[in-house]
Order: structure tokens, then sequence, then C-alpha cells
């Protein structure tokens, strides 16, 4: 310490130091045995409805009608019954759903990704007149509110003729992804160090040339995150679903069809919990294989190189 | 290979008043190795990016032997570009960075890979040919970043500071490659600096310029031995040349008790002018120690010495009766003389200098231009 008192120099030093030690207390905090066993009651309890989703799903019908997922410890009876029922039972048939939903899914996640880059890719890399005033418009276009856009949008496809297929869908869910999509794209994009696309334009390389061989390479974690983003939001979805698809069976997703388990066919919801785990299963596996583009794709805009 | 000639090229950013290449001339011959150098902000960078098509000319034009290049995008103009720091694209290769280019211009693939190989050779790359640009050390990037320019074999070769991003001594040695290497390949280049040690020691011709405006184009013992304003004078030469404005009497240069003696030519151009001062250089070598009694001597008090072995360099201030005016008239903050590197003077000492004669340079006080003796 009495160094420290003689040489203002070492003193500046512990001051930087002194600055950076809050963080380094925190999180001598957070890994101390009381934090964790604190972090671990909380996850539990986070997880129980889940968990008792689970269990729900594989009771027998009474046993789910009659009483809470806890009794089954007193009574223990398993049965793949609820999934049978949901998946290839004459009244529900959720495997067609499934593959509407997959139907549904898959281009509105490829439409606004293609969508979006080209037009990053211009908003970030070319000049063109108005470019700034047109990329916060777009970017502005996020306040409308979707509820907002709901009915016009209903209307014109049905003037269009276009309702009751998957069309609707698939431009609605484009429409809603496209100004996000474009921002963060463009964000990630004019990330990439300005040298780079000089250095390709120098190589002789055109604008074609340098999105395909250096832009879309060095995106490909944000077009993942952004991918794995976008399939979880319209898998999920429910609401432009049942505005544009709602009435049709033909084309209504997985979502629209459970929550018509609980609603107009009230008889049926004890098969609610199967359906919720049948319909949670591709975005599971969706999101656990790419979760490390994801996670990486969050980070890669913040942390340069 | 080519010649490159600027033609009262200008450069206005948008918005911006004062143009950062002012109506730029200049030649560069085939297989030569020009540097272009001045301080940050000076438009050398600009002037290279004109001639590399990533910057518009707005006023005049450029061209590449006979072809008018300017405005022309930069995959017309065959021409190779090393960045300051290097641009490698991080997901290929680097046999495939270097093959980048003449993929895109259709190469066939044999003779892409012969080239990059050839290149490789050259550099002292071979074992590297697999990696990524981010398994390379900085001294090996910019290898890389040499070899995607030569293989393309182009017309010119453009450099901008590719050597700032290495630790000193790295670029000491690449900075003797680079310029073996470019002799042997006899291809013209332009290579920007900020550094007056890599343009002296690099270049066939250097062209110095500061604010947009080319202030002098020589070879590099011509801009040190005649350097054609004030600022070439103070910018070129290590350590920098001691500037200071002495009134004109009676043939002499003098300020206070010091004097050096004015050849005709100079005081009858200084006359014209209507002047009576005149902008005095020399440069730290220019200077010898005399006798304290000897009259004209500069007296000055050793602030620092540097000894580096082979040289030793004096910086101190003025310490005559009438150091006060002479610091004042003085264009840095002290004189810098070298002194025989095993004989310095003592820290603190009073040492008697004067300038060597056919040593000075004059200058004009109103213009900065160089007065010839």
């Amino acid at each position: 310490m009495s160094t420290v008192k003689t040489t203002p120099e070492v003193r500046e030093g512990w001051d930087g130091a002194a600055a950076a030690s809050p963080s380094a207390r925190a999180r001598k905090r957070l890994t101390s045995p009381g934090a964790s066993i604190a972090a671990v009651v909380i996850a539990v309890l986070w997880t129980l409805p889940t968990f008792g989703l689970l269990l729900s799903s594989f009771r027998p019908e009474e046993d789910i009608k009659g009483n809470g997922w806890w009794n089954w410890f007193t009574d223990p009876e398993l049965t793949l019954e609820s999934y049978n029922e949901v998946l290839f039972g004459s009244t529900t048939q959720l495997s067609t759903y499934v593959v509407n939903s997959v139907v549904i899914t898959v281009p509105s996640v490829v439409i606004p990704v293609v969508l979006a880059l080209l037009a990053a890719y211009a908003f970030a890399w070319m000049k063109f007149p108005f470019r700034n005033t047109l990329f916060v418009a777009v970017f502005a276009l996020q306040i409308v509110p979707i509820q907002v856009a709901l009915i016009p949008l209903l209307q014109i496809f049905v003037d269009t003729g276009l309702n009751g297929t998957f069309w609707p869908l698939w431009i609605a869910h484009s429409v809603f992804a496209l100004p996000l999509a474009v921002y963060l794209l463009h964000n990630f994009m004019s990330d990439i160090p300005a040298e780079l696309v000089e250095a390709a334009r120098v190589d002789g390389a055109g604008h074609v040339k340098i999105f395909r061989a250096i832009m879309l390479p060095l995106v490909l974690p944000a077009i993942a995150a952004f991918g794995v983003f976008q399939f979880l939001w319209v898998w999920n979805d429910l609401l432009v679903a049942l505005t544009f698809a709602g009435s049709t069976s033909d084309v209504a997703p997985l979502t629209a069809r459970i929550a018509e388990l609980v609603g107009t066919r009230g008889t049926e919801w004890h098969l609610l919990s199967a359906g919720a785990f049948v319909s949670m299963l591709v975005p599971v596996i969706v999101f656990v294989t790419m979760q490390r583009f994801f996670v990486r794709g969050l980070l890669a805009g913040s942390v340069k190189g | 290979m080519a010649t490159v000639t600027y033609d009262k090229a200008s450069r206005i950013y948008p918005g911006q008043d004062n143009p950062a290449v002012d109506s730029l001339d200049l030649t560069i011959e085939d297989g030569e190795f020009l540097v272009l150098v001045g301080p940050s902000g000076c438009g050398k960078s600009t002037s290279l990016r004109m001639l590399a098509g990533l910057e518009e000319v707005d006023q005049g034009s450029i061209r590449i032997g006979e072809r008018d290049v300017t405005h022309m995008p930069p995959k017309d103009r065959d021409i190779a570009m090393v960045f300051q720091n290097y641009a490698l694209y991080p997901h290929m290769s680097v046999s495939d960075n270097m093959g980048f280019a003449l993929k895109i211009a259709g190469t066939p693939k044999d003779e892409i890979r012969r080239r990059v190989a050839d290149a490789a050779k050259l550099l002292d790359l071979e074992e590297y040919l697999d990696r990524k640009p981010k398994a390379l050390s900085g001294g090996q990037r910019q290898r890389v970043a040499m070899g995607r320019a030569i293989v393309r074999e182009p017309q010119v070769f453009l450099m901008d500071e590719p050597l700032s991003n290495l630790d000193a001594k790295l670029r000491v040695s690449t900075r003797t490659q680079i310029a073996s290497l470019q002799r042997r390949l006899g291809i013209t280049t332009v290579y920007v600096t900020h550094d007056q040690i890599e343009a002296m020691t690099m270049g066939d011709r250097v062209a110095v310029l500061k604010d947009g405006l080319l202030q002098q184009v020589d070879t590099p013992l011509g801009l040190f031995d005649k350097p054609q304003n004030v600022f070439v004078a103070g910018f070129i030469g290590s350590p920098a040349m001691n500037i200071a404005t002495f009134d004109l009497v009676d043939g002499n240069a003098t300020l206070g008790e010091s004097s050096v003696p004015v050849p005709p030519a100079v005081s009858a151009a200084v006359k014209e002018e209507g002047s009576d001062t005149v902008t005095l250089g020399f440069r730290p070598e220019a200077l010898e120690p005399v006798s304290s009694e000897s009259e004209g001597g500069i007296p000055i008090v050793v602030d620092v010495i540097e000894e580096l072995g082979a040289d030793a360099f004096v910086y101190g201030q003025p310490a005559g009766p009438t150091s006060e005016l002479q610091s004042d008239r003085m264009r840095s903050e002290t004189v810098i003389a070298r002194v025989e590197p095993r004989n310095v003077p003592a820290k603190g000492a009073k040492v008697n200098f004067r300038v060597r004669p056919g040593n000075e340079h004059f200058f004009s006080v109103k213009t900065g231009a160089r007065i010839e003796a």
C-alpha cells in the first residue's frame, strides 16, 4: 500500500482497476453458492408449468379432465393416447396442420430474408438519391401496429382473389418481417469494413459478385439469427393465421387448430397439452440445431472483429 | 506497365469548400516507384483512391498509359491495390484471396493455381496457402495482400500505407523487400505514406503534398538538397531542419548576435520583393561547433542529447544575450545539431555552432518559396 501512496502513476492504475471492480465484484457474488441455489430455484419454478403440461399430455383423458397433473405422482399412469388422437384422430388430424405450418413457415422465412438481403446491401453499399430518407422510412414502418394493417390487407387479398390460398399468409408474414429484417441485415452489412468492399471492387468485382462472394458469407450468422427468429415468429403466430386463414382449414396452421381445440370444440380440450407439444417440437429442433448461429449472430453485431 | 498521368485532377468532397486534392498535375513514368507523402489530411490517400477509382474525380482527368480512366469503374482500370489494413477476405483461404481477382476475370483454373503458386514462392507464403487470414501474423497478412496484388500482373500497383500496421523492425525489412520486389517486377507503383523515411528510402521520386496541393516532386536527394519551399524543407529530413526568420543586414542574415553570410543573388532577390527579412534553414548536419569567441555563431544550451551510436544529435535552446528574440523567430521549439557521436557535449553545456558555408537554404518570407543562391 505504501507504493500506492507514493507514486501517482500507480494510483491512476489502481483507479482504473477500481472502475472495473464493480463488475468483478458482481461476478463474484453471482457465482457464490447462494446465488447458484437461487438460480436453480428460479429455473425450476419457471420450468414447472411446462413440465406439468408435458406430464398432462401423457395422461389418460379422464385423468386430465378429473384432476391436476400433480396427482399423477399418486396415480402414475402414462399413455400415448392423446398424441395418437391429436395427430391421426378423425376429428383433429394435427398431422395435416403440421404440414400446413411447414408450408406456411418456410416461404415466410425465405421470402423476407432474400428481399431484405438485397435491400440491405443496396442501403449499405450503393449510392442512390434519398438513400437515407428511404432507409428511415422503411424502418419507420415498424411503428405501424400490425393490427391496423390486418383488415385492409384482408380486403386486398379478397379483392384480388388470393384468399383461401397460402399466398395471403406468405405475403403478410413477409411484409410484417421486412422492416426489421432490412434494418438488422443493413447494420450487419455496414459493419463489414469498407476496405473489404473496395478491395473486391479493385479486384474486379461488381455489385452482384461482391454481394455473393463477400457479403453473403460474412453475414451468414446474421441471416441464420434472423432466420431462426422469423421461423419461431411465424410458426407460433396465431393472429395473422386467424385473420387470413382461420376459417379455411385447408390452409390453417397448427396454432389456429390448437386454439380451436379450446374454443369452438371445447369438448376436446384434454388434447390441448399434446397438441401444444406437437407444435413445440419443430421450433425446439430448429432452435437447438441453429442456436450456435443464433448466439453468434447476436454477438457478431456488438463485438467487432 | 504504363505511365500514370494526373491532369489537373481535383476532388472536392460534397459540402466542402476546399478541395481535398487541388488540380494535381503529376506524371509517373513507366516502371517508376513514386511515393506520395505528406502530413495527415494532405490528400495523398485521396489522390491514390482517385487513381483507383474509389473516389470520384470532380475536375481534370487521370490517364493510365493512353487510356482515360477518369470515370472508369475500378474493375476496368487494370490496377491492384494494397490496403492499409490489408482487407483480406476473412472467409477465404490465402490462395483463394490471392486468386480472387483472377477467378473473377475468368482465368483458367490451372493458370490461377500456377500464378498463385509463383507469387507465394516469391513472398515465402507457400506453407500458408490453405490457411485463413485469421491464422496469420501481421507480417504474413501483409505479404498476402502484396501477393494478391502481384498475381494480377496489373499495369499499376497502388499501396496505401501498407506498412503502418507492422512493428518497427518488420517495417524496415519489409520496406526494402517491397522496394526490391518492385524493381524486379518493373510495375509502375504509387505508394502513399506519411512517413518521410519510408518515402526517402523507397521512392524513385517523391511527391510532397500539403492541403491538397502538390508542393514538390523530385528524387529523394533532390528534395533533401533543394527543397522548393519552407514546408518541404521542414517536412523532409530527420531530424527536421532548423528554420528561423533572419534580418538581412549588409549582406548578412542576422538574428541577434548570430549572423550568416548571404550570397549576393539571395540579397538581391529579397530586396526585389521589398523585404528586409529572409527565412533561413539549415539542417542539423550543417551545423558545426566553433569556439565561443568566434563571430556570428549560434550559442545553444544543450537540453537533450540523442546518442544513436552512428550519430548524435543535440537538442538545445538559444543561449546568447538575444535568446528571446531568437526563440520567437524560430519555427520549432528547439535547435537541433548533429555532433560527433564520440565527442558529445554535456547536458546543460553551452555550445557555439555555426552553419557550414554553402549548406544554408534561403526562402522568401512572403511566399515561402526557395531563393536560389
